[in-house]
């Protein structure tokens, strides 16, 4: 019976997450709008595209290979994989025994090749252009992001997401360094990953600067629907990452009614608090020069890497 | 010993060190003067912030003066005078972006690496909680030095030199609870007149010839001789 009702909670978690993913973009262009004295849309807007999106014939390109109908399907099943190996709510995960800290950046990996390749498919110039650019953010971003999930595993002796956020928890409050320089790391990486200003603008396809919206300009209808609910789960997927590592609490250890409730009221406060805080960064930050993204990338390796440091130097030595 | 196991106090003086060390990275590779000296300010303020946890750890009344030295000193004095200078000649929008930025960082890398190779016999003598930032001070003193190396721009290697002295303060303060009062007055006030000569020194450079661009001062006899040959003396 405590078997069936683990594996229910391990299903119904990326669902969940899946299903709130819309909601927490829709959270962020919220807070945007309000920051620039608009009064925003509906928090139910993303939803409704979606449907509309869903709702509409798909066309396809007469050049584009059968690669392009099957890179949607692939983006978002592998996204929603990485999904999977998340505590969302609670610890118990036997999601997790399968795919790791390490399985979960493979599987991201997959959904931006999948990605890259459609976008090149077509043969339209936006579509190359952003391709190239997408390798080259990934190029910076992933090692960094390794570096972090290294650093992490060196404190809990685990790579596994579920034990690294019950080790966290189950240990004393503690002020660690390391975990510091990977926090900054990772959110750098994390603005990066999902194309978030100042790296790339998801709210525009007039620039020519465009890297995410540029391989998705020849999708339409189902296509483009999948392709994009991928990419906003993917930006919850690293918020919840960010929220697991560093600040666990709340988390369920024990699958009991109200242990879930509260572990439902307390994500939804840290990923409103951290969709705000994006908000924030995105009002004030500039999108900045394709030729610089390698510096800011550089930066956030940098971090992880001192992160690496402070653990060795500071932490392990004692 | 587990690193959970220290006081919170001793826990908060090693977090500041490892940001200490960051700000050393990034005056590493901050390209524009102004910035530098902000981040210079804030590894000061680290640096006496430390002294100061330092202190209230072992109750150490001498730690707070240093700690106070430190911040008017490194915070307050000497980045406004640097600013000051920055702006009698005219440097505020220049920037000096660095040749090899990702080659400058890895060997900073590689540079905190022999800091805890270095360190790590020196760690095993002593009993203190937070001998480990011995390294970590060892680091941002071979990061100032590589600062002078890397910067062509003679205010940013002045900025390098004041964070090797920050580097020394930190090794001080976490090692032995800090110096002698006297000795560290004597440090403090070294580095002052240092300043003080250092803004003098720049201002004839700059009236002179005009720059205080590293590179063209080896360039210095062969242009005066260009410059008998082409124009008349004045």
């Amino acid at each position: 019976m405590d078997r069936v009702l683990t594996l229910t909670a391990a299903l119904l978690q990326p669902l969940l997450l899946l299903a709130a993913a819309p909601l927490l973009v829709a959270w962020i262009r919220r807070v945007k709008a309000r920051l620039q004295n608009r009064r925003g849309a509906p928090l139910l807007t993303p939803y409704r595209e979606l449907r509309k999106l869903l709702g509409k014939e798909a066309v396809v390109a007469r050049t584009a290979s059968p690669l392009f109908r099957i890179a949607p399907y692939v983006v978002f099943a592998a996204t929603l994989l990485a999904a999977a190996a998340l505590p969302v709510l609670s610890t118990l995960l036997p999601g997790a025994r399968v795919a790791d800290a390490i399985a979960l950046i493979g599987l991201l990996g997959l959904a931006r090749i999948m990605l890259t390749l459609a976008g090149l498919d077509a043969g339209t110039p936006f579509g190359g252009m952003g391709a190239s650019r997408e390798m080259l953010v990934t190029t910076f971003a992933e090692p960094a992001l390794l570096l972090v999930v290294f650093t992490l595993a060196m404190t809990t002796h685990t790579t596994n997401l579920a034990s690294m956020a019950a080790s966290t928890l189950a240990g004393d409050s503690v002020l660690r360094p390391s975990y510091m320089f990977a926090l900054a790391a990772l959110l750098l990486v994390g603005v990066a990953e999902c194309g978030r200003i100042p790296v790339d603008n998801p709210s525009t396809h007039l620039e020519l600067t465009m890297i995410h919206e540029g391989m998705l300009l020849e999708y339409s209808g189902r296509h483009l629907a999948l392709m994009e609910w991928a990419a906003q789960l993917k930006l919850a997927l690293f918020a919840v990452l960010t929220v697991d590592l560093f600040m666990p609490w709340g988390l369920a250890t024990r699958l009991t009614p109200l242990t879930l409730l509260g572990a439902l009221a307390a994500l939804v406060l840290k990923l409103a608090a951290l969709g705000a805080l994006l908000a924030v960064s995105e009002t004030v930050l500039a999108k900045m020069r394709l030729f610089r993204v390698p510096g800011f990338l550089a930066m956030a390796f940098l971090l992880a890497l001192l992160g690496l440091f402070a653990h060795v130097i500071l932490e392990s030595a004692l | 010993m587990n690193f959970s196991a220290l006081p919170l106090l001793d826990q908060a003086v090693l977090v500041l060190a490892a940001m200490a060390l960051f700000s050393a990275f990034a005056l590493l590779a901050q390209s524009r003067l102004l910035s530098a000296i902000h981040v210079f300010a804030w590894q000061g303020a680290l640096v006496a912030a430390v002294a100061a946890l330092t202190g209230a750890a072992s109750g150490d009344v001498n730690l707070y003066i240093s700690a106070a030295i430190t911040f008017v000193l490194k915070v307050l004095l000497i980045p406004w005078m640097l600013h000051r200078l920055v702006r009698r000649l005219a440097l505020e929008r220049q920037a000096d972006p660095l040749s090899y930025p990702a080659l400058t960082l890895l060997a900073g890398a590689a540079i905190v690496v022999f800091a805890d190779w270095v360190a790590a016999p020196v760690a095993q003598f002593e009993h203190s909680a937070t001998r480990n930032v011995i390294a970590i001070s060892l680091a941002i003193v071979l990061l100032g030095m590589l600062t002078m190396v890397v910067r062509r721009q003679a205010l940013a290697q002045v900025l390098g030199f004041m964070a090797m002295e920050n580097g020394l303060f930190l090794a001080a303060v976490a090692s032995t609870h800090g110096m002698p009062l006297v000795v560290e007055l004597g440090v403090a006030f070294d580095v002052l007149v240092a300043m003080v000569l250092f803004g003098v020194f720049f201002l004839q450079i700059k009236d002179s010839i005009d720059t205080l661009d590293i590179d063209r001062l080896s360039q210095l006899a062969s242009s005066v001789e260009q410059d008998d040959d082409t124009e008349p003396p004045r």
